[in-house]
């Protein structure tokens, strides 16, 4: 009890800034600038909002100060850059990372439960819901 | 002496509340004892207590009395007062004890002002409230004590997470637990009527204006909760789906469905059992949330420091009252009719479809909150589920509710033809279909969901008022009123999503200073940097001077600042709001050319986001304030 | 039928609350561990960041023996924490190679002459590229490479006294 009480309890580090000590080298080239081609840009930044952060507490790399997300951005619009798709960059992330680096869960046996939820509560709640109609002929 | 009278009068409190859930058991036995008359009383003394022990804990942090274990670990002598002040609830055990003090008021205020409520479910839900306060007490005395006391007391504390201190903590967690745990009235109100098997539409009538308040509460924290992300993370994201924002909307969600399934009980006498569910449900996950944020089994931005003891306290609590109420539930609903019946096209066919649709929404955001936490308990797997699920899965369904929003208060109770409906919806129909084929030919490249939810926003707001049409505005009931300013609410916050979604330009560089930049219809020229000083902070602030066009130009100033205590970097926005949107500037690091990363984003009626929470909770006010008038006219009528 | 559908609620909660506290019971890790164990390093090639160390590449890591490779920053305050622990397995006959991660020349010699210089190969990676190649989530880390270029174990976090022996056996393993 008393480790936790001397811990700083608080709303936890928002900025990795804060938990991690940063570098003094360089950001790099496109952790923090965009691509020239916007079409490209557009393309970047939604796979980088999808993206997790693999530092912080639950953040994108889009909206991270950390220093890790900004080299992870600057890779994502690289590779973009270079004309590779969006899901060959995730998929690439994830053979390294794992499904968790990744916030769009991948469709496979262990998330179809996942998937499979919003026709299941729709379809409960409409058997449920069905009891409290009228029949239509009177 | 501060700390141990607190202290003193939390204890004395807890024992309030064992009197009077012993006085409501005594009261509802067979042949049971007259002592129900002095419940009111002890909840209000219970109430009384509890906010003086919490008023004293403020006070503590105002003086920043270093000998309370609390205030050495959260606060600093060199801090603003305000944050001192509001400092009190930025940690575990401070904002615990707010949520027992919000608990105990709630009881003590359904303990004055109720006198609908049968006498016998008054007792039950008095007694229920009691029951649950009880559990948290204790939760604060043995495991969580803000008034411990630290020997020897350090020389200074070490400070407050420097994301917290902003006004926004002032305001943002009160407003939350007001809602978060008003609804707890609900809850042992569903109990209260379960233990007499009293439901009807007098109950109805009676929970009504407390779901009303507590749910004024929920959207206004939410709404400013976003604001604050949005102008303190510095990106410009205003929901993130984080696991702890979901565990704050769930109860909203289940919440909103109450509100309109009593309507149903209160006129149709219908959705008897299924009420009852819901207020059990909706304070159950304020619990679920309390538990998730404080056990630390989630990794998020809002998660306090943990304890696992802690976790398993509060578990043992959700057992007892969340498990209770629904085996309760279970056991009693079953005697309870299920009311009446309705056709399918008619305001309360309506209302079944809202609740319908708000509850699997519910689910969705629940499973997808859960669902990681379940895979790696099950299989080890770690696993994200984040914005992608979320806005695809939940978006269409949002979309579906909003439409069904627009059409509903325009059916008329029992029973409406389509054809009649269509008419009435013909304007609003019309005008959606005007701004679709004009968003198609403006911005042929839009986004499938912004484009329907633009498209809707205006379909929506036109319908949301056609209610009003044609009636004496001055003889419309004030509920009426609330009811069409919550749903108008609803159109224009999903315009502000839509055109964010939809119409953000972003502008990100490495800029010299001198160097003028282009975002959206602004020129924003960087005309440097220099050093500033603040109360517990130093930063870098940067000036840049907008201009729209030939407009007047004028100057924003966002920083880069460094706290000391606890050491930490953060970067305060500049945002200058105008009517059609807001500039967002951030000045970052200096690079190794001497160039300042800047940041900057135009967007578009970002505003309307939290204009539009701001009236669904002006509509609510209204909806509360016609409801108590009324219900007092008729208290008047009786006498 | 309708007696069940009435407890479901309460069979879905105890379905919650057993999964909470499971995880109360069993905290899962912060720790994302690399995929790329028990797979051939990715192809890289990493200019020198001191003078007096050659660069690292891939192929550097595929000459018969096993080494271990650090991965490592000098602005990282875990990385100080565990050079005594690298200077005791590299008196136990172990080969050290490291990646500076985000580094500046004159920092990473600092930080050699102030906390030891175990390694023999030391490569310079200023955007965390080969990092984020071998699924690595942080500083530091360590992995054991066998004589083929197959990573064969990833040590994450700094090294302890404690953890020292575990990692010679590793590297044992992968002869």
């Amino acid at each position: 009890m008393k480790s936790a009480r001397l811990l700083a309890v608080a709303l936890a580090a928002a900025t990795a800034s804060s938990s991690h000590a940063q570098s003094n080298a360089p950001a790099a080239p496109y952790a923090y600038a965009q691509l020239p081609d916007p079409r490209q840009e557009a393309e970047a930044k939604a796979l980088m909002e999808t993206l997790r952060c693999l530092v912080c507490q639950g953040q994108s790399i889009a909206d991270s100060d950390a220093d890790m997300a900004g080299d992870m951005r600057s890779l994502v619009r690289e590779r973009i850059a270079a004309g590779e798709r969006p899901e060959a960059i995730r998929a690439w992330l994830v053979e390294r990372y794992g499904s968790w680096v990744s916030y769009k869960p991948p469709v496979e046996p262990v998330t179809w439960p996942l998937w499979a939820a919003p026709a299941v509560l729709l379809a409960l709640g409409l058997w449920l819901a069905r009891g409290r109609f009228r029949r239509k002929a009177r | 002496m501060i700390a141990e009278t607190a202290l003193a009068a939390l204890w004395l409190a807890a024992a309030l509340s064992l009197l009077q859930l012993l006085f409501g058991i005594a009261a509802l036995r067979p042949g049971g004892s007259d002592v129900a008359p002095a419940m009111r009383p002890v909840a209000v003394a219970q109430a009384a207590l509890v906010g003086l022990a919490f008023l004293l804990l403020i006070q503590l942090f105002l003086r920043t009395d270093l000998s309370v274990a609390l205030v050495a670990a959260n606060s600093h002598s060199a801090k603003p007062w305000l944050y001192k002040f509001a400092g009190a609830w930025g940690n575990h055990e401070g904002s615990m004890l707010l949520w027992v003090t919000v608990l105990a008021g709630a009881g003590a205020a359904v303990a004055l002002f109720e006198r609908r409520l049968p006498e016998r479910t008054l007792i039950a839900t008095l007694a229920a409230q009691a029951a649950i306060g009880l559990g948290f007490y204790a939760f604060l005395l043995f495991a969580s004590n803000p008034f411990d006391r630290l020997f020897p007391a350090p020389a200074e504390g070490n400070g407050l997470n420097p994301l917290l201190q902003d006004p926004g903590l002032a305001f943002h967690p009160p407003t939350l637990y007001f809602g978060y745990v008003g609804i707890s009235i609900a809850f042992s109100f569903a109990v209260g009527a379960l233990v007499t098997r009293d439901v009807g539409p007098a109950f109805a009538r009676a929970m009504r204006p407390w779901v009303l308040g507590a749910w004024i509460f929920l959207t206004l924290g939410i709404t400013a909760g976003s604001y604050w992300a949005y102008y303190e993370l510095g990106w410009g994201g205003w929901w993130f789906w984080d696991p702890v924002e979901n565990a704050s909307l769930m109860p909203w969600l289940a919440a909103t469905a109450l509100l309109h399934s009593v309507t149903v009980l209160a006129t149709r006498d219908g959705l008897r059992a299924w009420t009852v569910m819901l207020a059990v449900v909706a304070f159950s996950m304020s619990m679920i949330g309390t538990f998730l944020v404080r056990s630390g089994i989630l990794t998020s931005v809002h998660s306090f420091a943990v304890d696992p003891q802690r976790g398993a306290f509060i578990l043992v609590l959700l057992v007892l009252y969340i498990g209770g109420a629904l085996a309760l539930f279970g056991l009693r609903v079953g005697t309870v009719r299920e009311g009446s019946t309705f056709e399918p096209v008619s305001r309360e066919g309506a209302l079944v479809v809202n609740n319908l649709l708000l509850s699997a929404i519910l689910g969705i955001v629940m499973v997808g909150t859960l669902y990681p936490l379940l895979i790696e308990a099950l299989s080890g797997e770690k696993l994200s589920v984040g914005p992608p699920y979320f806005n695809s899965v939940s978006g269409p369904l949002a979309l579906l509710l909003v439409a069904v929003m627009a059409a509903g208060p325009l059916l008329r109770w029992r029973r409406d033809r389509i054809g009649a409906m269509a008419r009435r919806l013909a304007v609003p129909l019309g005008l959606t279909a005007l701004t679709l084929a004009a968003l198609l030919v403006l911005f042929p490249a839009i986004g499938l969901l912004p484009l329907l939810g633009l498209v809707l926003a205006f379909g929506v707001g036109a319908a949301s008022l056609a209610p009003l049409w044609k009636r004496n505005l001055r003889r419309t009931p004030l509920f009426v009123w609330g009811m069409v300013i919550s749903h108008l609410g609803i159109a224009v916050s999903l315009a502000g999503m839509a055109s964010e979604a939809a119409f953000t330009r972003e502008t990100l560089v490495a800029a010299p200073i001198g160097e003028t930049v282009s975002v959206g219809p602004y020129r924003v020229r960087f005309d440097g940097v220099e050093p500033l000083a603040g109360p517990n902070w130093s930063a870098i602030q940067a000036r840049f001077t907008a201009r729209r066009g030939d407009g007047s130009p004028f100057v924003l100033r966002p920083q880069a600042r460094t706290f000391h205590s606890p050491p930490t970097e953060t970067s305060e926005a500049a945002i200058a709001t105008r009517l059609d949107g807001q500039l967002y500037t951030v000045i970052g690091k200096q690079d190794e050319k001497g160039r300042w990363q800047l940041r900057l984003w135009w967007k578009p009626f970002v505003t309307l986001i939290w204009l539009g929470g701001g009236l669904v909770a002006l509509g609510g006010l209204l909806a509360l304030l016609g409801r108590v008038r009324r219900r007092r006219a008729a208290r008047e009528d009786e006498a | 039928m309708r007696k069940v559908l009435l407890f479901l609620p309460l069979a879905l909660f105890a379905a919650v609350v057993l999964a909470f506290a499971f995880r109360l019971y069993a905290p899962g890790d912060a720790i994302i561990r690399s995929r790329m164990v028990g797979k051939p390093m990715p192809d890289f090639a990493l200019k020198p960041i001191v003078p007096n160390h050659p660069g690292l590449a891939a192929a550097d890591l595929r000459r018969g023996a096993p080494r271990l490779v650090n991965v490592f920053g000098s602005w990282c305050i875990p990385c100080r924490v565990e050079a005594p622990q690298l200077e005791a397995l590299k008196a136990r006959g172990l080969p050290i190679d490291a990646i500076a991660i985000r580094d500046t020349s004159a920092d990473v010699a600092g930080f050699l002459r102030d906390h030891g210089d175990p390694f023999q190969r030391i490569g310079d990676d200023p955007t965390s590229r080969v990092q984020i190649a071998i699924g690595s989530s942080g500083v530091p880390e360590t992995f054991v490479v066998d004589g083929k270029g197959i990573i064969r174990h990833q040590h994450i976090g700094e090294i302890r006294p404690e953890d020292v022996d575990g990692i010679v056996a590793a590297w044992e393993a992968a002869r």
